[in-house]
C-alpha cells in the first residue's frame, strides 16, 4: 500500500475508534517528518486528501485539526462487534481453517459486502 | 509541476558499449527520485551526464532549462552533486569544508545543516579523515544540502552505510525536503524503504529506462497475478505483461492495469515496491539472455 494511505488510514481508523476527536490536532508535517523519516511531500498529501474528505480542516498559521462531527462508532458498538468477529474466528479455528485461509475468506467476504453495499446505495 | 530534469533520446557511448541510450524523460520539480537498477545499469552514467560531467554522445539533457554539458556556468550553481565515493579533502576539518563552500557558492546556508550535525554528534573540528564512513556521508550530504542548489544529486549515498546510518541519512534528507522546494534525484541499487522517501520512481537496466512513474501510481496500478498457466496467453493479450512465470499447470503475472482485475481465472494481490522493481529487472534480464541466444543461433 502506497505511504500516504496508509496515513490516511490510521487517521481513519484513530477518529473511528475515538483516539481523536474534533478538534484534536494532528502532528505537523515536520513533526511527522521527524519521527519517521518520511517524504513531506507524501504527508502533505495525505492530509490534503483528510481534508478534501472533510474528515480534518486546515487552519492558516495554526494546523491541521479533526472535524466536528465526523462519524465515530460508539465504543460500545465497536467492543460488540469485535466480540461477534471473535466468535467467528473460533468457529473458523476449530473447523480447521489455517490463518491465511481464514484472512482470505475475511478479505473476500469484505469485497462482497462492500459490493452489495454499494449496489444498495 | 514543471520538469526539472528533461532529457530527450539521451545517449552515451564507451567504444564499442553503449552505458546509456534513447533516455527520454521528464522529472517533476521539488519530488523526491529515485533512480534504481543493478550495478552497470548506467546509473552514474545517467547522472553524470545530468551534471555536465560527460558529454552526450547522441541525444541531449536540459537541467533547469539548460544543457549540463555546454551551459555549466549556467547550471552549476543550480545543482549539487555527491559523488559516490564521497569525494571530501581528508586533511581538512568539517569545519573548514563549510568555510570553503560558503567561499565558493553564492546561495549558502549551513544554518540548519550545522544544527543537525550536532545533534547526531558529528565533531566538525576534527578532519574528515578520521570520521567514520557514516558520519562522511553526513557531512558529504550537509554540504551539498547548505548549497541550497535546485537540484540535489546523489549517487549511491546509501550503498556504503549500516541501516542505522542509512536511516539517519535519510532523515537528515527528508528533514531537509520540509522547507525547500529543492528536486532531489538520488541513484540506489537497494530499493527497501525507498518509497518512503521518494515519490517518483526511474527503474535503469541494461542501459535503458524501464519505466519512470510516480511511485502512489506504481503500487496502485501493478497486480501480481496467479492462475492457470492455460489462461496466460489470453491475458497478455489484454494487459502489458511486465514479467511472468510458469509451470505446467500455474501461471505467475506482473501486470499493470488502470482497473481491479475480476477474472475468475485470476487471482490479483498486490504488489510492494521491491517486487515491482524485481520484475522489471527480470523483464530486462530475460530480453537479455534472449537476444544473446539470438547472437549465437545466427553465429552457429
Amino acid at each position: 500500500m502506497a505511504p500516504y494511505r496508509q496515513i490516511i488510514q490510521q487517521v481513519r481508523q484513530a477518529v473511528l475508534t475515538g483516539r481523536l476527536r474534533a478538534g484534536d490536532q494532528l502532528p505537523t508535517v515536520r513533526e511527522v517528518v521527524t519521527t519517521i523519516a518520511i517524504n513531506p511531500n507524501t504527508v502533505f498529501k495525505a492530509y490534503r486528501e483528510l481534508e478534501h474528505e472533510g474528515l480534518v480542516e486546515l487552519r492558516q498559521g495554526q494546523g491541521t485539526f479533526v472535524r466536528g462531527g465526523s462519524r465515530t462508532v460508539d465504543s460500545s458498538e465497536l467492543a460488540a462487534l469485535r466480540r461477534s468477529l471473535l466468535r467467528w474466528m473460533k468457529a473458523a479455528l476449530r473447523a480447521g481453517l489455517e490463518p491465511d485461509t481464514l484472512f482470505a475468506l475475511y478479505t473476500t467476504a469484505l469485497q462482497d459486502a462492500q459490493q452489495l453495499s454499494e449496489e444498495t446505495a | 509541476m514543471t520538469a526539472v530534469i528533461e532529457t530527450d533520446g539521451l545517449g552515451k557511448r564507451y567504444g564499442d558499449l553503449w552505458a546509456l541510450r534513447n533516455c527520454t524523460l521528464a522529472l517533476p520539480g521539488g519530488a523526491a527520485v529515485a533512480l534504481v537498477g543493478p550495478n552497470g545499469a548506467g546509473k552514474t552514467t545517467l547522472l553524470q551526464l545530468l551534471v555536465g560531467l560527460l558529454r552526450p554522445t547522441e541525444g541531449r539533457a536540459h537541467v533547469c532549462g539548460h544543457s549540463p554539458f555546454d551551459q555549466a556556468a549556467l547550471v552549476l550553481p543550480m545543482v549539487a552533486f555527491v559523488a559516490q565515493d564521497q569525494p571530501l579533502y581528508a586533511n581538512l576539518t568539517g569545519a573548514e569544508h563549510f568555510t570553503l563552500g560558503r567561499r565558493l557558492n553564492p546561495r549558502w546556508n549551513d544554518l540548519q545543516v550545522r544544527e543537525r550535525l550536532h545533534q547526531l554528534r558529528i565533531p566538525l573540528d576534527r578532519p574528515v579523515g578520521r570520521l567514520s564512513g557514516g558520519q562522511r556521508s553526513q557531512v558529504a550530504l550537509a554540504l551539498s544540502l547548505a548549497k541550497q542548489a535546485d537540484l540535489v544529486v546523489l549517487d549511491e549515498p546509501l550503498a556504503s552505510l549500516d541501516p542505522l546510518a542509512r536511516q539517519e541519512f535519510l532523515q537528515t534528507l527528508m528533514e531537509a525536503k520540509v522547507d525547500s522546494r529543492s528536486t532531489v534525484l538520488l541513484s540506489s541499487h537497494i530499493v527497501g524503504g525507498l518509497e518512503r522517501v521518494c515519490d517518483f520512481l526511474v527503474i535503469l537496466a541494461t542501459a535503458n529506462v524501464q519505466i519512470a512513474v510516480g511511485i502512489d501510481e506504481a503500487l496502485a496500478t501493478h497486480r501480481r497475478l496467479v492462475g492457470p498457466s492455460s489462461a496466460l496467453p489470453s491475458l497478455s493479450r489484454l494487459y502489458p505483461v511486465i514479467f511472468s512465470t510458469e509451470t505446467s499447470r500455474e501461471a505467475t503475472a506482473v501486470i499493470r492495469t488502470d482497473t481491479e482485475i475480476f477474472d475468475p481465472d485470476w487471482e490479483s494481490q498486490p504488489l510492494s515496491l521491491e517486487e515491482i522493481v524485481l520484475a522489471y529487472l527480470s523483464r530486462s534480464r530475460s530480453d537479455e539472455i534472449e537476444a544473446s541466444q539470438e547472437v549465437f543461433t545466427r553465429a552457429g
